[in-house]
């Protein structure tokens, strides 16, 4: 079915039917009213191309795409598809190049996405090549406005859509600035292969609600009780959101007294260090989870720092990109702070492991209940900040950007 | 190849010096050698295989480190990977996690083992490297290639003690997981 013929329940964005989930349409049209349409997606780290002359691959959704930082350090975005007849571009995922070549039969490009030269365009011998009228650059690869805030590097397809800041809005990008305080440097990346649709991760990072009722390292080690107060923020648009919580401890001795008291009492860690950190943003919180519509999470979990996109591969298929950075400015003890609090994050990270598995879990149940709906009550049915993390107010803020791009 | 001058990649990139690859002599005291770690790698997969998850510590020193990456991490001098930890409790502590706190199905590996290279360094620690498969088994039965990789080994193996890893570093070949990875490598 695809959009025309679907309806949203009446309920709004208290209810959300799990045809969402499943329909295959429905994913086609998302690519191009989500991901092709007045969004900004997040592509990658400038740090990521830290010298003139390199280029690295990414993706909008399903799109393949190239990152590009010419030789007076402009950065530049296009579709990773070459004009002749499709091939990828850039087959690698980061090089040095000055111009780009397609492997396939030669054409070549600027590191802007424009075609400079199409191989043997008249002929050989004066037989072949192209006739004088051709257009060889009739379809071109489709170029991305691009934008960057505090080192991330965002691309839109549409030109609606408003400028970065605005798009974010101000909380959005204070909370950026925030994070992002000196100069990157990227210390790991990996991904992880969800079974499920992307939507399903973006709904995870922002309910706040499941944080410590499916995640129960902190509580099952005693060490619950030392994360304080928190919010929520959500931008005007519900689109992107910030989720954060104060540690009460700060460079780590609070959590190593209770963790060995804990221990001693049988049900502590034994190596509370893994926790141990320094708040360097001076400003006590423990933890900021902020995500941007559609794919981009920016998270802060005490000194451990990533960002995380999504590439769509298909309707249950979605890949989880991860790089991790600190700051050029770190010293040894700081990366070994960052190296050690990285068990918290990711496939194996001790808080965030079931979020690769949650998404999957619904995804297997709702394939055969695509008309049934889920209940988003949880602090009531609105969209706005609240004070508290009880709440699943960031999801109906989602579903209702996303409503608002897909016309339903 | 790492950048020199890196102070994770210098220490932990590589086990063994590449010439050590070529075909070689072996003496009688490498034969011996050999069967040590090749036994000390085959109860260690088995214990991870066979869920004796509580005997996975005891197979490192007090003051081990253990780290699981990538290739292409390794590779770019970046040091951070998906579990890391600096002592035979911080291995400890992610063995009770894994019991006790986090949620994930029921699962088996099966890891493949292909015999070590091997190099003998100083005060009775051996380097060793180590290709490996890990198979995946669910408890709904579905089975999958999860990883492939080495593992880059330095263990002290000296006559007075029980064999045991002073570091290891799990580097895999690839930087995707499927889902999750809760039990370690
Ligand atoms: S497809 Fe790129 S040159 Fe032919
Ligand atoms: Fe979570």
């Amino acid at each position: 079915m695809t959009v025309a013929v679907r309806q949203w329940p009446a309920e709004g964005v208290a209810r959300v039917p799990y045809w969402v989930y499943s329909d295959r349409d429905l994913f086609a049209d998302e690519q191009a009213r989500v991901f092709r349409g007045p969004t900004w997606n997040f592509l990658c780290l400038e740090a990521e191309l830290p010298k003139p002359n390199t280029y690295r691959t990414s993706a909008v959704g399903a799109m393949p795409v190239v990152v590009t930082r010419d030789n007076d350090g402009k950065l530049s975005a296009f579709e990773n598809r070459c004009a002749h007849r499709g091939s990828l571009l850039c087959i690698n995922e980061r090089g040095e190049a000055r111009d780009i070549v397609c492997v396939y039969h030669n054409w070549s490009y600027d590191l802007a996405g424009n075609l400079t030269a199409v191989a043997f365009r008249k002929g050989m011998g004066g037989k072949g090549g192209m006739p004088a009228d051709a257009r060889p650059d009739e379809n071109p690869p489709r170029k991305l406005r691009v934008e960057t805030l505090c080192g991330l590097v965002f691309g839109t397809l549409d030109s609606n859509t408003p400028p970065l800041e605005a798009y974010l809005g101000p909380e959005i990008v204070k909370g950026i600035r925030r994070v992002m305080r000196a100069p990157v440097r990227v210390l790991g990346g990996y991904s992880q292969m969800l079974a499920s649709n992307w939507k399903l991760y973006m709904e995870n990072v922002k309910d706040s609600y499941h944080a410590s009722l499916l995640h129960t390292f902190f509580t099952t080690f005693r060490l619950n009780r030392l994360t304080q107060k928190g919010g929520l923020v959500i931008s005007e648009t519900g689109g992107n959101h910030i989720s954060y919580s104060f540690a009460a401890d700060t460079g780590g001795k609070e959590y190593e007294k209770a963790g060995m008291r804990a221990a001693q009492e049988g049900f502590g860690l034994e190596a509370p260090e893994v926790l141990a950190h320094v708040d360097e943003y001076g400003d006590g919180i423990g933890l900021q989870i902020l995500s941007v519509f559609p794919t981009f999470v920016l998270q802060q979990t005490r000194n451990s720092l990533a960002v995380r996109r999504l590439v769509t591969h298909g309707l249950e298929k979605t890949e989880l990109v991860w790089t991790i950075f600190g700051f050029t400015d770190d010293d040894e003890a700081m990366t070994e702070r960052r190296m050690r609090q990285a068990n918290l994050i990711g496939p194996a990270g001790y808080i965030s492991m079931e979020d690769g598995a949650a998404p999957g879990f619904v995804q297997r149940a709702v394939n055969s209940a695509s008309d049934v709906l889920s209940v988003v009550e949880m602090g009531g049915r609105g969209i706005t900040s609240d004070d508290t993390r009880v709440t699943e107010a960031a999801v109906r803020g989602f579903w209702t950007f996303y409503r608002a791009q897909m016309g339903f | 190849m790492p950048k020199s001058g890196d102070r994770f990649s210098e220490k932990h990139a590589l086990g063994l010096d590449p010439k050590n690859h070529a075909p070689t002599k072996i003496s009688a005291m490498d034969v011996e050698t050999t069967f040590k770690v090749q036994d000390l790698l085959a109860r260690y997969i088995q214990a991870l295989d066979h869920d004796r998850l509580e005997d996975w510590p005891d197979f490192f020193t007090d003051s081990c480190r253990y780290l699981v990456t990538t290739a292409d991490n390794l590779a770019q001098g970046m040091p951070i990977g998906m579990i890391y930890a600096t002592s035979r409790a911080m291995l400890r502590d992610r063995v009770r996690s894994l019991r006790d706190a986090n949620v994930y199905e029921a699962q088996r590996y099966r890891h493949m083992i292909a015999p070590p290279v091997i190099e003998r360094g100083e005060g009775g620690i051996v380097r060793a490297q180590t290709s490996f498969m890990v198979v995946r088994i669910m408890h709904t039965g579905e089975t999958m290639m999860f990883v492939t990789g080495r593992y880059d080994d330095r263990i002290l193996l000296d006559d007075a003690d029980t064999p045991r890893f002073v570091e290891k570093t799990v580097v895999l070949d690839s930087r995707q997981i499927d889902t999750l990875l809760a039990i370690p490598i």
